[in-house]
């Protein structure tokens, strides 16, 4: 609730409406509907953050960077991973130098003079040169535009999201020798899941939700068009709807947009100008990355050969 | 418009959605931030607020769809609104007949049959957005005969309307005249000749026919929430959310909704045990690694270094009933233990009736679910005499012959009713295996108050087994995983 509180200055509408956003996006070449263009919209708008869930390959963290690039923003990633923790995500002290400066301190000294008050030493090591900034701390810092991504933040555990929620709700990072770190502006943060656990409530209460699936077939073939140079419309659109229908499929893993994106530069590589099953079943390694996969699909497409 | 959005989220929170006041006031606030006349706006800035999982966006849908296609309400613009370029050629509103009586609701058929066979061939054939939102207005009009103050929900017009449609034939006749075209032709949508092809068609066919289909039913929902009003409407359309499904009565879709929220569970499930096996040993101390870390502090050995403990390799040993009082739950237990044989190795199965077979060679074989409950439905051999569910003479024969493999690392899971059908339960049989095993779970798919009842000899396991567990959705397997402890 006090999201918003305080942090109002600090961004004024990056966007001017949704549909801003998806022509600036479609600019650098992303391709946005209105459910993304609403959320990243409302981002900026309610200064919050917005968790972006989906399988793999449909473009989540593209999102980030294309942001980023629309809004002049540096990017600033926070990769997560099972294990990740304060020490790598927010700050760490860096105890080598601390360790230089107290010895340093030392030596001055040796000619019997009283040390330096040992006061005066903690308050130099605790001090801003001896921080050293992790992604969220240093997107908290920022005086320039930053777009924060915490990619797959599903990977860290369940305890370890307790590290984000201060920055998320607050945008603010405590340090207990120095004190509160606010943001100067409110940075857009995105984070990504892939959906491969229930995330905590208390995370997702404090962030707006878009839920990024696979696309349909006219946002798809645009897609394409948009990422593959020289691909022919007809093809695109066979491509595509080949792709649809072994999504359609029981199959372990569904081919990704980015794997829809590389199944098309092969084909126009190959000079290939039509889709048919053959050529599509001795492609399939590109869309497939399981074996029985290919196996399931390859004899599926064999049935609708010519 | 506040008034709207509380009916709203009350009416979410009905249905099951955990929508918190946080989120709420989000949306509110996003409320103020868009146009409200946008419906794909409106519909996108709330579900940015309210909703935090995608296994609850159907449900948000539903809802949505009731709160804001009354043609009072804020969202006024036709199911053709999202669509661009529509606005201007969407058919007129619906005439809300107020004192009007039933025969004026009727009244707008004038243009008759054969236009809207011109609409469904544009709808169908071009797909063309808007002759798809006309030919589904038409369509309700000439055939749903809704009449004022009759108490029947939607599926019955809708079910009226769409037999009266015949899409399935329409559509077959459609891809049949399809196959014919040469490839060149506009309704093979570019799509080169040949099966591929042929099929690629079809497949766009089926979700135009979808389209059609969600837009006669939008069209009714609009009438009836005219009629009695939004609130009244959502009660009727309210679906359990898929977590909350009864295994024993799912239906099909919802099988297959169920089984999108399956993979990530057994995942979970999966990690959970892992973590506890990594977190359970610490490793001993490295010494080197210690060392060699402390040249960096000035030979000071901040921070010591373990080496990494090695994991003792779980083992589930997972027993299914499979007999047809638990049909449906048996087939959902093969998607369990499909997918959480793809996350473990040492997965064994077996499935009995009232003779038992290990199966679990079928699972790592077969590449997709389906082949895999084939399989195991043919040439497994559960039935020793007559079909019905014995657990007695089943765990009878698992002791006996595999008892021996079932060690202090194995976890044992029976999945069933435990109705035996006044057959000697074998309670001691299951306790022999049990005092070998780490743990034995059982997960019954009956409500806990009809344990006990009829044939059912839960009793009898009770003492034998660590825990026996309700099990009759999705959350509660949930549950189960999170306090599970292996």
């Amino acid at each position: 609730m006090t999201a918003t509180s305080g942090t109002d200055a600090g961004h004024a509408g990056r966007f001017a409406d949704p549909a801003d956003v998806v022509r600036r996006l479609g600019d650098v070449g992303y391709l946005a509907d209105v459910q993304i263009a609403t959320a990243a919209y409302l981002a900026d708008r309610l200064g919050k953050p917005v968790l972006v869930e989906g399988p793999a390959g449909t473009g989540k963290t593209e999102l980030a960077k294309s942001l980023a690039s629309v809004l002049g923003a540096r990017l600033i990633r926070l990769q997560c991973y099972e294990g990740l923790d304060e020490a790598k995500a927010l700050y760490e002290w860096d105890y080598r130098k601390q360790l230089l400066r107290i010895q340093v301190g030392r030596s001055d000294t040796a000619g019997g003079e009283v040390a330096a008050g040992w006061s005066e030493i903690e308050e130099d090591i605790f001090s801003e040169a001896f921080l050293l900034e992790r992604p969220l701390l240093q997107a908290i810092r920022a005086t320039d535009p930053v777009v924060l991504l915490v990619d797959e933040v599903d990977r860290i555990e369940v305890e370890t999201e307790a590290l984000l929620l201060e920055v998320l709700s607050d945008y603010q990072v405590s340090i207990p020798e120095l004190g509160t770190v606010q943001a100067t502006r409110v940075p857009l943060v995105l984070l990504t899941s892939n959906d491969t656990r229930e995330l905590s409530e208390a995370l997702k209460r404090r962030c707006l939700y878009l839920h990024l699936g696979y696309p349909s077939v006219e946002r798809e073939r645009a897609i394409v068009l948009a990422r593959v140079p020289g691909i022919d419309g007809r093809l695109a659109e066979e491509v595509v709807r080949v792709v649809h229908l072994l999504r359609g499929m029981e199959l372990e893993k569904l081919p990704s947009v980015s794997e829809t994106i590389d199944w098309a530069r092969t084909l126009v590589l190959l000079g290939v100008e039509h889709v048919d099953a053959r050529t599509a079943v001795s492609t399939l390694n590109v869309l497939l990355k399981h074996k029985d996969d290919i196996d399931e699909a390859s004899r599926a497409l064999s049935g609708m050969a010519t | 418009m506040l008034d709207v959005l509380t009916g709203f989220v009350a009416e979410l929170r009905e249905a099951g959605l955990p929508v918190s006041l946080t989120e709420t006031l989000d949306a509110a606030a996003a409320l103020g931030q868009v146009p409200l006349d946008d419906r794909a706006l409106l519909r996108g800035a709330l579900a940015a607020t309210l909703v935090k999982s995608s296994a609850h966006l159907e449900t948000f849908s539903t809802a949505f769809d009731v709160y804001f296609s009354s043609t009072r309400g804020p969202g006024a613009a036709g199911p053709g609104s999202d669509a661009p370029g529509a606005g201007s050629q969407a058919p007129e509103p619906w005439p809300a007949g107020g004192d009007d009586g039933p025969e004026a609701v009727g009244a707008p058929v004038a243009p008759g049959e054969p236009e809207l066979d011109v609409l469904l061939d544009a709808a169908l054939g071009r797909g063309d957005p808007v002759a798809s939102a006309r030919a589904a207005r038409l369509a309700v009009a000439l055939y749903a005969g809704f009449e004022r103050g009759r108490p029947v929900g939607i599926s019955y017009y809708l079910y009226r309307t769409l037999h009266a449609l015949d899409l399935a034939g329409r559509l077959a006749r459609l891809s049949e005249a399809v196959g014919r075209a040469p490839a060149d032709d506009g309704r093979r949508l570019g799509m080169p000749a040949g099966p591929l092809g042929d099929r690629l068609v079809e497949d766009e066919l089926a979700v135009r026919a979808d389209v059609l289909r969600g837009q006669v039913e939008a069209e009714i929902r609009g009438l009836l929430v005219d009629e009695r009003g939004s609130a009244a409407v959502a009660r009727t359309q309210r679906r359990p959310l898929v977590e909350d499904v009864d295994f024993m009565h799912a239906t099909r879709d919802e099988m297959v909704r169920m089984r999108r929220t399956l993979y990530p569970l057994s995942r979970l499930l999966a990690a959970r045990l892992a973590k506890r096996r990594r977190r359970g040993r610490a490793g001993s101390l490295d010494f080197r690694a210690t060392i060699r870390r402390s040249l960096s502090s000035g030979g000071v050995p901040l921070e010591p270094r373990f080496r990494a403990a090695r994991p003792a390799k779980p083992e589930i040993v997972v027993l299914a009933d499979l007999s047809g009082s638990v049909a449906t739950f048996a087939r959902f237990t093969l998607h369990l233990v499909h997918a959480i044989s793809s996350q473990f190795s040492a997965v064994r199965t077996f499935v009995f009736v009232d003779g038992i077979d290990e199966v679990s060679r079928i699972f790592d074989r077969s590449p997709t679910i389906e082949s895999a409950i084939a399989r195991v439905a043919a040439e497994a051999d559960v039935v020793h005499l007559d079909g019905h569910s014995d657990y007695g003479h089943a765990f009878g024969v698992f002791a006996q012959r595999w008892g021996r493999e079932v060690t202090s690392r194995t976890s044992v899971v029976v999945l069933g009713d435990a109705r035996s059908n006044y057959h000697d339960p074998g309670a001691e049989q299951l306790a022999l295996v049990a005092r070998r095993a780490r743990h034995v779970f059982w997960l019954n798919p009956e409500p806990r108050a009809y344990w006990g009842t009829g044939d059912s000899v839960v009793e009898a396991y009770l003492p034998v087994v660590d825990a026996m567990v309700e099990c009759r959705n999705l959350r509660q397997l949930e549950d189960f995983v999170e306090r599970l402890d292996p």
